[in-house]
C-alpha cells in the first residue's frame, strides 16, 4: 500500500474551472453584484462575499423525464396504515404519496448561490470606471525604495555572495594558472608507489621531485582566492508611486437630514474604494461646513451634529487652506466631492463660484458635486422644479467646461446608478438635469 | 476459507491508536491489520490500494469534477465547485469522509480532518469495500478498464488542452456544452457484437459440419418445404443496417456519423462518451456497491475491536457515524429524500448472512439455494460478483426485509383522481413490491429510453429520433428542447424527436431543431 500525502499540492486546481464559469455568467454575476451592492451595508461593501444567480442561466440541460403526468409508481418505505387498495389524496404538490421524486440528479432549480472573493467582487462592482484624469504622478521620497538586481560587485555581505559565478572565477584562474589537480598528484603517487627495486631508483627519484614540486604549487595557488569572490550587487530604484488625497465636503447644517447624510456616506465611501483601487495611498480629508467650515475626522463628519447657517464657500476656503498646507497639487492627485442640499445663503454663491474656479478646481483632478434630496422629493425623471441655489451656480460653472460634475440623488438605490454614471468611461463632465 | 472466526484467539496488547490524532504510520498500521481481516477472514479479492491524504477544498475539487484526480477543464466544474464550496462554508452540507476512484491501483482519497476512528472507518469502506467490489464485479469487469482509466483521463485532459490552443477555448467549451448535455444517452447499454476472429470462425464452421454429418439423414431431403423465400430488405431497411439504427449511444451516432464534424470534434465527442461509459457501471450498482462497502466496513470494525486493536471508545464512535449512514426515514418523515442506498444495501447484505446462519421456514421457501448454507461469506462474494441493483432486489429482497422496512407500492395515474396503494408488506404484496423496487434501479427504467431512428442522409439529412414515452411520462419540455438544439449543432442539420407511446405506437408530442449557424460546424451551411 502507498500512503501519498497531497495536501502540499498547489491549491487553486480549480481555479480555471472557476474563471471559465464566472467568464461565462459574466452577465448575470454583475448584475447580482450591482443587486447585492443595494441591499449590503456600504461599510462591506468591498468585503466580496455571496451572490445568488437565477438557475437559468447556468442550467446543463439533460434529457429527463418529466415530474409529472403518466403512469408512475412509487415505492416508500415506513407503511403504517395503508392496506393494499386503500387510495391516498394526490398532495397539492404533484408528489405522490409524500415521495415526490424531485429530478432526477438531486439538484432542484433552487436559485444558485456562491461566494466571490473580496478581489472578483471589486472588480465586477467596479467594472467599466474610470478615473478621470489620472495624469499626475510622482516621486515620493516617503516611499521605500525597491531593490532591483544589477549584475555583480566584488564587495557586498556575504548573504549575497554569488556562488556560481565565484567557482567560475575560481576554476578559470586555477586553470590560468596551471594548478595541478588532485587526480594528477594521486596519479604520481601511485606511480612512485608501483616503483620497486633499484634499477627504478633514478626514476623514482625524477618522481619524487616533481610530486614535491606539484604539491607546492598546490599550495602556493589557493582553490578560492578572494580575487574570485563576487557578490550579487542590489541597486535601490527610485518607484513613482502614484497618491492621490480625497476632500469630503458635506453640509451639515440642521436642513440636513440623517437620511441625506447618510446618502453622502454612501457615496463617499464608494468614492473611496474606487479610489483605494486605483492608488496605492489615498488620503481621506473631511471638511464639514455650517457658516463656518472646519476639518474633522470621519467619526465627528458623520455623527456629531451642528447647527448654524450655510455658507458653502468656508469650506472651499477651507480646503484651500489644507491643500496649500499639506497637497501640493503638483505631486497629490486632489479629488473632491461635496454633498449638500443645495442651499446657501445667496449673498455667498458668487465667493463660492469664484473660488470654485479660480482656485480649487484649477488644482483638482475632478469635482463630483452630490444633490442630496429627501427620500420623499425623489422626483420621476423630467419632473420639474426649482433648482436649488448652489445647482444654478454650479450650472454655470460646468457649462464652462470645467472638470466637474453634479448629480441628485434622492435614495439610497440611486447611489450607486449615479456613482458609476458619474465615473462611466468616457463619460466627460457634462450635466444631465435630474 | 473458513468463515467461522475464531473467537479463541488471544487480544492484540494495545489498540492502534488511542486519540483521535494519526500519522502516517497509524494508517499503515490500520491498513495492515484492515487487509489482514478483509483477505484472510472475509476472502475479498482487492486492487493494491493507495491512500491519499487530501485537505477540504482538495475534497471540493475533487467532488466537482466527479471524483476523478485529473480532468478536462470546463467551466461546470467551477460551477459544481463554487456551489459545493458555497454549501460547505454555509454549513449546508458536510462532505463525504472519502472518495475512492475504481483504478488499478484503487486510489482512495481520506480527509485530514477526520479522526483516527474516522481513517480506519474510510479504509475498511472505500480501500476494501469498494475496492473489492470494482474488481469483481461483473458490469465493471466488462465495462471499465481499471488500468487504463487514469492514463485516458490524462490524455483527455491533454488533448482537449491541445484542442483549446489551436482551435480557441469558446470553441471547445461550446463542444463540450454539447457533448456533456448528450452525456446521459452515450453508453451502449449492450456490449456490441464482436466479429469473429479466423480461428474461432472455422472451429464454428467445423462444429457445426461435425453436428449436420451425426445428424445426417437422407430422408428429410426428401421432405418437401416451405418455398425458399428470401426476404430482399428495401432501400430504408439498407440504410438502417449501414447506419446500425435503431442506436441509443447518440454521442456516438454523432461521432461516427455527422457529416459535418471535424475529426478534432468527433475525438472530442468521444472522450465524453468513453468517460460516460466509465461512470455506467457505477449508476447500475449503487445500493450493491454501497451496501457490499458498507458491509464490509462493519464487519471489519467489529472484527477489529473483538480483536482489541478498537477502543470501546473509538467503536461508540464509529457506531455513531455508522448508523448515521445507514440511517432510513419513513416516507412522512421531513427528511424523507427516497431511499437510502447504503440502508437498502446494507440491510439486504445483512440479511444474507442471516438467511445463510439463521434461516426462518419462510426462507427455506424463498431462498431454498442459500437458506441454512452458513458459508455467507461465500455466498455474499458471488452476489458481489454476479449481480447488478435490479437483479440484486429481484432475487434477494426478502419478505423479512420489506416487513422491516414497511415498504408499500403507491400507484399514480395522472389519469384518476386519487393514488391508489397498490401492495403493502403481506403474502399477497411482497412479491409485487420486489418486482416495482427492482424496477426503480433499473437503468432502461428511469432513464428515459431515446433512439435514433432514422436519417436519410441523401436526403435532407434530417434526424430522426424517438422517445419510447414509458408509461406516458412525457420528457422534461424545457430540457429537451435545449439538449435537441445542442443535438442539431452537432449534427448540422434539422433534428426531429417524436415522443412515442410504446404501447400503441401512437405519437404523443414533437420536437424540432434546426442548427445555429457557427455554433459547432463554423462553416455557414
Amino acid at each position: 500500500m502507498h500512503i501519498v500525502d497531497r495536501r502540499l499540492n498547489p491549491s487553486g486546481k480549480n481555479l480555471a474551472n472557476r474563471q471559465r464559469f464566472m467568464r461565462r455568467a459574466k452577465a448575470q454575476i454583475r448584475k447580482a453584484v450591482h443587486e447585492s451592492a443595494g441591499s449590503r451595508s456600504i461599510k462591506d461593501a468591498d468585503e466580496g462575499g455571496e451572490v445568488v444567480l437565477p438557475a437559468q442561466g447556468v442550467h446543463e440541460p439533460t434529457f429527463r423525464r418529466s415530474g409529472s403526468g403518466g403512469i408512475r409508481d412509487h415505492l416508500l418505505p415506513g407503511n403504517k396504515e395503508y392496506i393494499a387498495g386503500d387510495t391516498i389524496q394526490r398532495p397539492p404538490s404533484g408528489g405522490g404519496g409524500g415521495g415526490n421524486e424531485g429530478s432526477p440528479d438531486g439538484e432542484g432549480e433552487d436559485d444558485f448561490r456562491f461566494a466571490l472573493s473580496r478581489d472578483e467582487f471589486v472588480d465586477l462592482f467596479l467594472e467599466d470606471l474610470e478615473l478621470p484624469d489620472l495624469a499626475k504622478r510622482r516621486v515620493v521620497n516617503a516611499e521605500a525604495p525597491v531593490w532591483h538586481r544589477a549584475g555583480y560587485s566584488v564587495s557586498g555581505s556575504p548573504a549575497n555572495l554569488a556562488l556560481n559565478r565565484t567557482v567560475r572565477n575560481s576554476l578559470s584562474r586555477r586553470i590560468a594558472l596551471r594548478r595541478p589537480k588532485p587526480e594528477e598528484l594521486q596519479a604520481l603517487r601511485d606511480e612512485i608507489e608501483a616503483l620497486s627495486g633499484e634499477d627504478d631508483e633514478a626514476r623514482r627519484v625524477e618522481l619524487e621531485e616533481e610530486l614535491r614540486r606539484k604539491e607546492r604549487r598546490t599550495g602556493l595557488i589557493p582553490f578560492i582566492d578572494p580575487i574570485d569572490v563576487r557578490y550579487k550587487r542590489f541597486d535601490p530604484m527610485p518607484r513613482p508611486v502614484a497618491q492621490a488625497v480625497m476632500f469630503c465636503l458635506m453640509d451639515v447644517s440642521g436642513s440636513m437630514t440623517e437620511h441625506m447624510k447618510d446618502l453622502a456616506k454612501r457615496f463617499y465611501v464608494l468614492l473611496y474604494i474606487f479610489l483605494k483601487r486605483r492608488y496605492k495611498n489615498v488620503d481621506v480629508v473631511f471638511i464639514r461646513h455650517t457658516h463656518q467650515a472646519s476639518e474633522v475626522d470621519e467619526d465627528t463628519f458623520f455623527n456629531s451634529p451642528e447647527t448654524g447657517g450655510t455658507v458653502v464657500s468656508t469650506a472651499l476656503e477651507e480646503m484651500q487652506r489644507v491643500i496649500d498646507e499639506r497637497y501640493n497639487p503638483d505631486n497629490w492627485n486632489i479629488y473632491a466631492a461635496q454633498a449638500s442640499d443645495g442651499d446657501n445663503t445667496a449673498s455667498d454663491n458668487d465667493k463660492t463660484a469664484s473660488l470654485l474656479t479660480k482656485q480649487i478646481l484649477p488644482a483638482c483632478q475632478y469635482y463630483a458635486y452630490l444633490e442630496v434630496g429627501r427620500d420623499s422629493e425623489h422626483f420621476p425623471p423630467g419632473f420639474i422644479r426649482r433648482d436649488s441655489d448652489l445647482w444654478q451656480t454650479y450650472s454655470t460653472i460646468i457649462r464652462a467646461g470645467a472638470p466637474m460634475a453634479m448629480r441628485k440623488v434622492g435614495h439610497r438605490r440611486d447611489i450607486y446608478p449615479v456613482f458609476r454614471e458619474l465615473f462611466a468611461k468616457k463619460t466627460g463632465s457634462e450635466v444631465t438635469p435630474a | 476459507m473458513s468463515v467461522t472466526l475464531d473467537r479463541t484467539e488471544g487480544k492484540a496488547e494495545r489498540p492502534l491508536f488511542e486519540s483521535a490524532d494519526w500519522g502516517f504510520e497509524t494508517i499503515q498500521r490500520c491498513h495492515d491489520e484492515i487487509a489482514k481481516i478483509a483477505i484472510d477472514e472475509l476472502g475479498l479479492d482487492v486492487y493494491p490500494n493507495q491512500i491519499e491524504v487530501i485537505g477540504t477544498e482538495q475534497m471540493i475539487d475533487a467532488y466537482s469534477s466527479i471524483g476523478m484526480p485529473l480532468f478536462y477543464k470546463h467551466w461546470s466544474f467551477g460551477k459544481q465547485f463554487a456551489r459545493n464550496e458555497a454549501m460547505y462554508r454555509a454549513g449546508m452540507q458536510g462532505l463525504a469522509y472519502e472518495i475512492v476512484i475504481n483504478s488499478n491501483p484503487c486510489i482512495s482519497y481520506i480527509m485530514e480532518e477526520n479522526t483516527a476512528t474516522m481513517q480506519t472507518l474510510v479504509i475498511a469502506h472505500a480501500a476494501f469495500g469498494h475496492n473489492h467490489f470494482f474488481k469483481n464485479n461483473y458490469v465493471f469487469r466488462q465495462w471499465t478498464d481499471a488500468d487504463g482509466i487514469l492514463d485516458y483521463l490524462e490524455f483527455a485532459r491533454d488533448y482537449i488542452m491541445s484542442c483549446e490552443e489551436r482551435y480557441g477555448e469558446a470553441a471547445v467549451e461550446r463542444l463540450l456544452d454539447a457533448a456533456h448535455a448528450l452525456m446521459s444517452h452515450a453508453v451502449h447499454r449492450y456490449p456490441r457484437k464482436r466479429t469473429n476472429d479466423l480461428r474461432s470462425e472455422e472451429k464454428r464452421e467445423r462444429e457445426r459440419r461435425l453436428h449436420d454429418e451425426q445428424v445426417f439423414n437422407d430422408l428429410w431431403r426428401t421432405v418437401p418445404g416451405k418455398e425458399n423465400t428470401r426476404h430482399d430488405p428495401t432501400a430504408e431497411e439498407r440504410r438502417r443496417a449501414l447506419l446500425q439504427l435503431p442506436q441509443e449511444n447518440i454521442l456516438y451516432f454523432m461521432e461516427k456519423t455527422a457529416p459535418r464534424l471535424a475529426p478534432w470534434q468527433r475525438e472530442i465527442l468521444r472522450i465524453v462518451r468513453i468517460i460516460a461509459q466509465y461512470f455506467y457501471p457505477q449508476i447500475q450498482t449503487k445500493v450493491m456497491n454501497e451496501g457490499c462497502a458498507t458491509y464490509v466496513h462493519y464487519k471489519i470494525m467489529n472484527r477489529l475491536h473483538e480483536k482489541g486493536l478498537l477502543t470501546d471508545g473509538a467503536m461508540v464512535e464509529f457506531l455513531k457515524s455508522h448508523t448515521n449512514v445507514v440511517f432510513q426515514p419513513d416516507f412522512d418523515d421531513p427528511r424523507y429524500s427516497g431511499m437510502n442506498p447504503y440502508a437498502l444495501g446494507f440491510a439486504m447484505m445483512q440479511d444474507i448472512e442471516r438467511i445463510c446462519t439463521n434461516p426462518t421456514e419462510e426462507d427455506y421457501q424463498w431462498f431454498p439455494h442459500i437458506a441454512g448454507t452458513q458459508d455467507y461469506m461465500a455466498v455474499l462474494r458471488d452476489v458481489w460478483a454476479n449481480y447488478r441493483d435490479e437483479s440484486f432486489i429481484l432475487q434477494f429482497l426478502s419478505p423479512h426485509l420489506v416487513r422491516q422496512f414497511g415498504l408499500f407500492h403507491v400507484m399514480d395515474d395522472s389519469g384518476e383522481p386519487n393514488l391508489r396503494v397498490e401492495a403493502i408488506h403481506d403474502e399477497r404484496g411482497y412479491r409485487k413490491i420486489k418486482q416495482a423496487l427492482a424496477k426503480h434501479y433499473d437503468v432502461s427504467w428511469f432513464a428515459p429510453d431515446i433512439q435514433v431512428v432514422d436519417v436519410n442522409l441523401a436526403a435532407d439529412r434530417r434526424l430522426i429520433l424517438h422517445h419510447r414515452a414509458l408509461n406516458k411520462v412525457l420528457l422534461e419540455e424545457k430540457d429537451a428542447r435545449l439538449v435537441l438544439q445542442h443535438l442539431a449543432d452537432l449534427w448540422g442539420y434539422d433534428v426531429l424527436m417524436k415522443e412515442v407511446d410504446p404501447a400503441t405506437d401512437s405519437v404523443l408530442k414533437e420536437h424540432t431543431a434546426s442548427p445555429r449557424a457557427g455554433v459547432i460546424q463554423s462553416d455557414p451551411s
